[in-house]
Parts: C-alpha cells; structure tokens; sequence
C-alpha cells in the first residue's frame, strides 16, 4: 500500500503527476475509479482516459468526469493506433494482465512514452519471508495471499530492467518508493514499488 | 406547452404529474422532403414533444430518439393517461435528463404512426392513405426529418442525441451526418449495421404481416376492411423473444401454467405462451402493421459504414461518446458495440463504453434506469461544460 504525502496525495500518483508533460495526452490502463487520471486532469491539464474491467470503478470514473472504456487490458490495447497518446500508463496493474511482454509492445506502439509503476517482489522482507519462513511473501506492496492476490506475475526491479535491455527499451526515468519516501540506495532491496519511464 | 396538475391519490396523497401534450411540425409549404430512395413528399408532418426551457444561448438542446415502437411521447402525461411516457424515468427534474437543466426534445419517426407521417397518413393527392405508397424509410431519412424540426425549433447546435435500439441508429446517423452539429452521443443497446442474423428476425416479423389475408397489400385502412391483427400479433411475439434473455424468460414464467395441469391439447398452458399473446394483442391496438414493415426495413438498410469500413465513417466527428451495451443483450450483443467504440478510437475520438451487467436481454435499456442514469447524467454534464467553456473562448476571442 502506498502511503499519502503531506498533502493528502498518494505518492505514486505524485511521482507518475512529475514525470508526464503538462497538457499531453494520456492513456491510463487499469485506471480503477479514476484516482490517477483524476489527479493528472486536474494538476497536469492532461488530456486523460482509461480503461478499466470493474463496472463499478466505470461509474465513479464517469461522475469524476472522466473518459473511460469498459474492457479488459490486454485486448484493450489493440482499440488505438499507432502513438495516439503521449504516456500510455501502467500502474500497479502491469503484473495483472496476461501476457506482460505483448502488452508493453502494444503499450510503445500506441503511446511515445510508457510508464509502468509495479511492486518489487524483491524488496528485503520479502526476501526473509522467503529464505527464513520459506513462505511466499506478503508485503505492504503484495498485500495478498497466494490463493487470492490479482498478481499473475512477480518481478523484481532488476528484473525489469533486464527485460528492458534485452529488448532495446530505452529507459527513460525510475523512480523507486517505499512506504512514505523515495530510495535511492540499493532499490532492488530496499523499494517496496517501482515506476519507470520508457520509451522505444 | 407544460403544466402541472394535481392528482388524488389514494390515502389522500397530492402527488404532481407533469401533464404534457404532443404538438405538431408540418414542413413549409413549397419545400419538398427528399428521401434516400430519391422520392419527394411535398406533405410532411413530424410529431414532437418537449420539456424544459431552452436556454438563451441555444446550447442545452438534447434529442431523444425513439425504437421501433415508441413514440414522441417520452416523459411526462398526456391528460387523462395513467401510465407516463417510455422513458420517463430518465426524463424530468432531477433526473438523468434533468428537464431543470436541459431542453429536451423527442420526435416520432417519420414512417411511424403516432402522429408523424407514415403510411397510415392520408396522402393529399388520392385523400387515402398511403399504404404501400409511401416512399420507403431509412435511418438517414428519420434523421434529416428531425434536422429540419431541431432547425425549426431555432436550435443550431444539439448538447446530445440518444437514443436506444433504432433510436441508437439515429444517435449515430446524427453524429456522422452533422458532424459539427452534436456536442454529445449516445447510443445505448444499437449497432452500426444490422447483421444477416438482424435482418433475419425483421424479415420473420414482415412475413407474418404480409402473409395475414387481412393485409391486402398493405390497403386495409378503410371502413369496413379488417385489419392484419393477427400477423401483427405474430410479429409482436417474435420481437418480444428477442428482447429478452433466456435468463429473463426463465425467471419470470419458467415452466408456470396458466391452467392446474396439462390439458394435453393446444389450448394457451404456459404462462410464457399466454404473456407472449397478451403482448401481441395489445401492441395491435396501438401500432400500424405496414409502419412495422416500413420501421423494421429501416433498421435493416442501417449500415454506418463508408467503403464498407466503420472507420471511415466515423472521420471527421466532433462529438464526444457514451457508448452503453447490456451484458445479456443478444439481439443487439455488447460485441456489436465495442465495434463501435474501437472505431471512434481509431479515430482518436473522445468515447466512454460501458457494458451494465443486467439479466434483462435487450429490453434492459426500458429498465435499468439506476445504471444509466448515473452514466448519462455525468457524461452530459461534462459536456455541458465543454460547450460553456467553448462559449466563453468565442466571446474572449471576438468569435461569433
């Protein structure tokens, strides 16, 4: 769970808010009520929509004012043509579609520039429950158990960046969170999220 | 014209109905409304209701479209009527179409036979009705004949246009025929062509009118003729099947009789049977059988699409979207709507979609007020704020 700044905000929210473009166009997949897409709209001036699977998550969205597309992500991606929207935005959602790597394909062909913010399986208590307990973790980021979290895959900040590289994506920005505050030292160990800017 | 009256209700309860009357628009004489097909009526008459006020700037104007057997009579009561208007529920202070707000306006479909020329309509040349003679209907053809009522009526501009089923149709004919003209769309339960599986039910409908001896070519309106009731009532029954789910059927009627056990004949056993009869009977009593053949061959030449793609279609839209499809809707599936929404994508066109859960079948639009109405009323009011703030750009930037 990420926490609220002083100001009542999420952090990642914050975070994601700095990194896009003021007045740019913006693609939230996975957008939930519309808390993200909200804040961009009326901080950012961004030009926002989402999609989103929860029909009740529909609702609040559209009393917020918001554009938004029932669907799911992964066939949602495919709607769009090529470099549509300025961000395509992935938060906290990215390790809940099928198929990540088609899905991050589509993301870059759609938008010119991708920001995926996903909770590091590999942050220190997850890796004692691990090794100590011999359990699967659950942290403040993976807050689930095994029988019912909504994650169908768990990767790591190096991991990531690994995937990256092996596929000429170009990272633009990252920017590491724990609980309250930004890391910088040892990210991998000590960040309970990560949010990364990329782009083809 | 509106006024309020008050009504005695049981257990001394004043409860305010909004009394309402239809009026009527007759096309200026020597101006001639040309069809599709290429053929001119000189004689056109369109059928319309209103509600609210239309503000000074002309810009809070909303057209509701009607279905298949609807009407213009959309909210509110006629005097002396005990049931409100179909989609009253939608329509009125405070509610998703807030009539404090909004101008609203709804038409009946030329073709049709409550009140706007059709084929039940006497033609000026014979002093008969038309018959068969009246030129053939399309979706474009409702359209322009509203274009020239909202024209009349001193509206440049629509905030919205909706409508479900047939009435989804003329939302989206609006919006691809004026471009410029629709701040907002909505097409609830429609598509965008009518599919071989669409086109197949309405021809099963038609055949049943055409096949009742009664019907006479579509020449039964006279005195002492009869009248293709009972191919009428077939039409009805099939229609209604295909409004709602299995799910739905199933649990209104299940395998209910009407009687305490089999009667081992052919007698009316089933609830279902009996409902479906019921149904037909009374549409009878209130609709034109050869508007069903014209309204139904409508639908079935709606096709959207330009070089036989959606997408073209859809170039050049100024209107933003709010495309709803019911999750047991067969006749018009969610499927048929998401084309629609992934076109207008394609375009980079502003779109909201939701698919609302409900059991109901295609009639679900008629009842599931609750989920629509949280849809529309925000949707509308986002673009009512984008048209004032337009508004005020113009008269910041000298604009007229």
């Amino acid at each position: 769970m990420i926490s609220k700044t002083k100001e009542g905000l999420r952090l990642d929210h914050k975070v994601i808010g700095d990194m896009v473009k003021s007045a740019s166009s913006v693609l939230d997949m996975g957008c939930g009520s519309g808390g993200l897409l909200e804040y961009l709209v009326e901080n950012m001036d961004v030009k926002g929509t989402g999609v989103e699977i929860n029909e009740d998550a529909i609702y609040s969205c559209v009393e917020k004012g918001l554009s938004v597309s029932h669907g799911d992500i992964d066939s949602g991606l495919s709607d769009y043509p090529d470099r549509l929207f300025d961000y395509v935005i992935f938060n906290q959602t990215m390790q809940q579609v099928h198929k990540p790597d088609e899905a991050i394909a589509e993301a870059l062909r759609i938008g010119k520039k991708v920001i995926i913010g996903f909770p590091n399986f590999c942050h220190i208590t997850a890796r004692f429950q691990l090794f100590f307990r011999g359990q699967v973790p659950i942290t403040s980021s993976l807050p689930d158990e095994w029988y019912n979290t909504p994650n169908l895959h768990f990767l790591s900040i190096k991991d990531f960046k690994g995937f990256c590289a092996a596929r000429g994506i170009k990272i633009e920005k990252s920017v590491f969170l724990s609980e309250n505050r930004i890391i910088k030292f040892m990210p991998n160990l000590f960040a309970l999220d990560a949010i990364f800017q990329i782009s083809k | 014209m509106r006024c309020v009256a008050e009504i005695q209700c049981p257990g001394k309860l004043k409860m305010k109905k909004n009394i309402v009357t239809t009026k009527y628009y007759n096309i200026p004489k020597g101006e001639k409304f040309i069809f599709e097909s290429g053929l001119k009526l000189v004689d056109l008459t369109i059928a319309y209701e209103t509600y609210g006020e239309l503000n000074e700037e002309k810009t809070n104007a909303v057209l509701l479209c009607h279905a298949l057997s609807g009407d213009a009579h959309v909210a509110g009561y006629h005097q002396d009527d005990k049931k409100p208007g179909w989609w009253d529920e939608m329509v009125g202070s405070g509610r998703a179409f807030d009539t404090d707000k909004y101008f609203v306006i709804c038409s009946n479909v030329i073709g049709g036979c409550k009140g706007s020329s059709g084929p039940k309509s006497q033609n000026p040349d014979t002093d008969r009705p038309y018959g068969l003679s009246f030129p053939i209907v399309t979706i474009r053809d409702m359209v322009s004949a509203q274009k020239k009522l909202v024209n009349h009526l001193g509206i440049e501009k629509l905030l919205a246009v909706c409508g479900g089923s047939m009435g989804g149709m003329q939302a989206l004919q609006w919006a691809v025929e004026y471009p410029e003209e629709v701040v907002a769309c909505i097409p609830i339960a429609s598509a965008y062509k009518h599919t071989a599986q669409q086109i197949a039910f309405d021809e099963v409908g038609r055949q049943a009118i055409m096949a009742d001896p009664e019907w006479k070519s579509g020449d039964y309106y006279g005195e002492e003729g009869g009248y293709p009731s009972r191919g009428l009532a077939v039409a009805r029954m099939i229609g209604h099947i295909t409004y709602m789910s299995n799910e739905s059927m199933d649990k209104k009627f299940g395998r209910v009789l009407k009687k305490e056990k089999l009667g081992y004949d052919f007698t009316t056993e089933f609830e279902v049977e009996g409902y479906l009869r019921y149904r037909g009977d009374s549409f009878v009593k209130r609709f034109d059988a050869n508007s069903y053949l014209y309204l139904t061959k409508a639908m079935d030449y709606f096709d959207l699409q330009k070089d036989k793609k959606l997408g073209h279609a859809f170039k050049g839209v100024g209107s933003r979207f709010l495309v709803i499809a019911f999750s047991s809707d067969w006749l018009y599936p969610a499927e048929q709507s998401k084309e629609i929404v992934k076109a207008l994508k394609m375009n980079g066109i502003d779109v909201t979609y939701c698919e609302i859960s409900s059991a109901y079948g295609h009639d679900a639009f008629l009842l599931e007020f609750e989920e629509q109405a949280k849809l529309i009323k925000y949707f509308l009011k986002k673009s009512f704020k984008k048209t004032e703030k337009q508004e005020q750009r113009q008269t910041l930037t000298g604009e007229s």
